[in-house]
């Protein structure tokens, strides 16, 4: 079953080629053509009458560059392109104002966006679900991409959306970040099933820590994005799927993840990750790598560096519930994807510990795992998990924070009212991400 | 990529405009080797093949055969657009473009705003359009002018009320020079303060220029390179006062000041005329520098100044030791451009909406109330059609109001605020 994706604005067109690039090396990495490439490429790409694969992508932009260099990228790589029409660009981009691109841009252009993704669903023999890429911060990512989502809600309301979204840096890429930030949350929340997010603080952390790049730039960071979101939807083996590679693989990430409408916000993190020099000389063991992941979940860590092991779940009786008290971090659902060689030797009981998770849900019905033996990115064993927790609390309710702070003052506000969003949008948005916030900070219970 | 029209009215205006095409066309040379009519070319320039009858405008990809660039040049007197019409940059302009009269304004904002205002509306408004219509996607107009004369400060906020009626949708940056307190034009005061009212409430973004400041790189400069630090040399063609493009001759008396911002022009356009890595299109400015409509004020500041030979300079990080609002602490917006200025390996331009701009205006109007309150020479404004006291007393209180809203941030400065209490969420 396939994927169509639709990349958003600068970020997701640029995190968007990167990820297709990833997936179509490591699909055709094999020596043979093994199922588990036939299932990849089906899933991404199709194949036009010269038996190129073509992404199963719509790209959209207010601005021209991007979008060219992307297209231009893919051609160059020899292995996979975009189609040729498979594209949507303006002349002048939004501005950085999620106004701007929600209520002129958004339904300016809803209608060629609309028969663009309706080509692509039509190429699919059955249709998996869409994923959006897109910034939050920028306006036409956002903007554009919320609108987008809403459409794609209404035209496809049987399908799986899950919205993959990137953080900014905290300390500002554009200065109206982080109201752009809360009005793409509030609004998406109602219309999507799953929000998968990435940090670029984090991120950025990984490059540096863990992969020593001295100077790091946006493709860097893109291509970790790309790395993490490759290793969550490359073909997998699920206790559903009967022995063979899943057909519905959003349909089961957002069961296993999403049960419930007021929990939505995932994070990832991968293991190992390290610079692709170092790989060849490297040995792993699955105890070792579930081991550092386990931790990792526990204690809020991106990363298998700087691990804190002191960190313990809290027995029955210490739960507590602030914000800025302990940092245990408090599952409603993990996902465990286990990709390489033995992969069924692994033993994964640490992550079934019911201390790991909220009260209100079993560990059984709270963890699921998938399989693969084939190999990841060059990655002889890898691991990841997809985690629906409260890893992503402090930096939401930071972001929160700054916006109100900014609100308070009412500044910039005269720029979104203009076009055509009110102050009763803004509150209604910010009531929207409170709830989310508070019904996370709850999860201890 | 998008377009943009300069529109440059009065002496001040057209002089600081003729410098910008000037060095904007060495820029160019410099970086476009092949002779192609490119995308940043087009921003600013078109490219016409005169001998196509309809003055047939190539596309982006053709060879270069005619580069016209995309301006209107106003002056109610014609020296300045004479001369310009004279020098190596006649053929970058056509005579559609430009509208002279004869007699200039006098120095009064009246004349300038009200009677030629009215007279010649129809046709600013012709070659307004007929600049838009070049355009694939006119993204902003950038006016320059000066405040204290009479066409520049008058008949320049006219247009600027134009341009808001007519292209509403289109970006309005404004380039204004401000007096000096020696200036010699008496009446420069209220024909600075008449215009500033305009330029609140009708410009998207103003960057003012002192001529004051100006005066004082220009001296700094001539310091250096007439050896004020023993063992300094600046390189050649490298210091934003030198105008070798396209002109030779001897240096006319506000030609260094005029470069300098020309350069700074050169620097806001710099990212929508080239690519760069973190692309920063003009009306991200506006969003991001302007958080209420009014205190849209933005102050440049430009380095480096010149680069001296032989000395690498490194770049330095901007260190972040300003005091920012409490609700903006991280109020910083980045664009980067892969092509620097002739001359230099790099360039940092900083625009920043800054609360220091208001001793700027608070000197300015008390230099209105010393001539105002003996009603010096207001005779000769009042006699103008249209032009009533009020004008006046509206002026002076949209100044006051603006100095006011400077106040009242200032207040907050290095108090501690607290974090404003968030919305609570019943359990």
């Amino acid at each position: 079953m396939s994927v169509v994706t639709l990349q958003l604005g600068q970020c997701g067109n640029q995190v968007g080629q990167e990820l297709y690039d990833v997936i179509c090396s490591d699909a055709q990495d094999a020596q043979r053509r093994t199922t588990h490439t036939t299932v990849s490429c089906e899933r991404f790409f199709h194949q036009n009458k010269h038996g190129d694969l073509v992404a199963r992508a719509v790209l959209i932009d207010m601005e021209p560059k991007v979008i060219k260099q992307s297209m231009k990228k893919a051609a160059d790589s020899g292995r996979w392109r975009y189609g040729d029409d498979s594209h949507f660009s303006q002349k002048q981009g939004s501005g950085n104002n999620w106004a701007n691109g929600f209520c002129v841009h958004g339904p300016r252009h809803i209608e060629v966006v609309e028969e663009l993704v309706r080509r692509e669903v039509e190429r699919c023999d059955r249709l998996a679900g869409f994923m959006t890429m897109m910034s939050v911060a920028g306006g036409t990512g956002s903007g554009v991409g919320t609108y987008v989502t809403q459409s794609l809600r209404d035209a496809y309301s049987k399908s799986f959306i899950l919205n993959h979204l990137t953080w900014p840096y905290g300390t500002g890429e554009v200065i109206v970040q982080n109201y752009n930030s809360v009005l793409t949350l509030a609004h998406l929340y109602q219309l999507s099933d799953a929000i998968l997010v990435h940090e670029n603080d984090t991120v950025h952390r990984i490059c540096s820590q863990l992969l020593n790049i001295k100077h790091i730039s946006f493709s860097d960071v893109n291509r970790v994005i790309a790395h993490q979101l490759g290793s969550v939807l490359q073909p997998a083996l699920t206790a559903d799927s009967h022995g063979v590679y899943s057909r519905n693989p959003l349909g089961e990430l957002v069961s296993s993840l999403a049960c419930h409408p007021e929990y939505k916000l995932l994070s990832v993190c991968t293991i190992p990750q390290m610079p692709s020099s170092s790989i060849a000389y490297s040995t792993f063991s699955w105890p070792g790598l579930l081991k550092h992941l386990r931790q990792m979940l526990i204690s809020n860590s991106k990363m298998e560096d700087g691990i804190d092991w002191q960190m313990r779940p809290p027995s029955a009786s210490e739960r507590t519930r602030s914000l800025t008290g302990a940092s245990f971090n408090t599952s409603l659902a993990n996902l465990l994807i286990l990709r390489g060689k033995d992969v069924y030797s692994a033993e994964a009981g640490g992550f079934e510990d019911p201390a790991l998770y909220t009260s209100w849900l079993s560990p059984e019905t709270a963890f699921t795992r998938w399989n693969s033996p084939v190999p990841f990115n060059k990655y002889e064993k890898s691991a990841t998990l997809v985690s629906n927790s409260q890893a992503l609390l402090k930096p939401l309710d930071n972001m929160v924070r700054k916006a109100w702070n900014m609100f308070a003052s009412r500044a910039y506000i005269h720029q979104y009212i203009r076009f055509g969003i009110s102050e009763e949008d803004f509150l209604d948005s910010f009531t929207s991400v409170e709830q989310v916030i508070s019904s996370y900070t709850q999860l201890c219970n | 990529m998008t377009q943009s029209v300069i529109v440059q009215v009065g002496q001040c205006g057209n002089q600081i405009g003729c410098r910008f095409w000037d060095l904007a066309l060495r820029e160019h040379a410099h970086v476009n080797k092949r002779g192609v009519y490119d995308e940043a070319l087009s921003s600013f320039f078109r490219n016409v093949d005169s001998r196509i009858s309809d003055g047939g405008a190539c596309g982006v990809g053709e060879r270069i055969q005619h580069l016209k660039a995309r301006a209107v040049l106003v002056d109610m007197e014609e020296g300045v657009v004479n001369e310009i019409l004279q020098g190596p940059l006649r053929e970058v302009f056509d005579s559609t473009q430009l509208l002279t009269d004869v007699s200039g304004s006098g120095n009064n904002w009246a004349v300038g705003h009200m009677t030629y205002g009215s007279a010649y509306r129809e046709q600013i408004v012709d070659k307004l359009r007929k600049a838009a219509e070049h355009c694939d996607c006119l993204q902003c107009f950038f006016l320059i002018h000066s405040m204290g004369g009479g066409t520049g400060s008058g008949l320049g906020t006219k247009v600027l009320k134009l341009l808001e009626e007519e292209f509403p949708d289109v970006c309005r940056i404004v380039t204004s020079v401000y007096p000096s307190a020696e200036d010699d034009v008496i009446t420069s005061p209220y024909n600075s303060v008449l215009a500033m009212k305009e330029l609140t409430e009708h410009a998207d973004c103003v960057i003012p220029v002192e001529n004051q400041s100006l005066v004082d790189i220009v001296n700094k400069i001539k310091y250096m390179s007439d050896g004020g630090k023993p063992g300094s040399v600046i390189k050649r063609d490298s210091a934003i006062i030198s105008g070798r493009g396209g002109l030779s001759g001897a240096e006319k008396p506000f030609d260094a000041m005029n470069n300098i911002v020309a350069n700074l022009l050169l620097n806001i356009t710099s990212s929508a005329r080239f690519e760069g890595s973190l692309n920063m299109d003009l009306n991200e400015i506006a969003m991001n520098l302007v958080p209420f409509p009014r205190l849209h004020y933005l102050v440049p500041s430009l380095t480096p100044l010149y680069t001296l030979a032989d000395v690498n300079v490194p770049s330095r990080r901007l260190r972040p030791s300003l005091p920012f609002v409490s609700w903006n602490q991280e109020g910083w917006k980045t664009g980067l451009c892969s092509v620097p200025p002739v001359g230099h390996s790099h360039s940092l331009l900083a625009l920043a909406n800054n609360t220091c701009l208001k001793s700027t205006f608070v000197e300015l109007s008390e230099r209105f109330t010393k001539l105002y309150r003996k009603k010096a020479h207001l005779h000769h404004y009042l006699h103008v059609d249209g032009m009533e006291q009020s004008c006046f007393s509206e002026a002076v209180t949209s100044l006051s109001s603006l100095i006011e809203e400077y106040d009242h941030l200032d207040a907050t400065k290095g108090k501690i605020v607290l974090d404003a209490t968030r919305l609570s969420i019943a359990t």
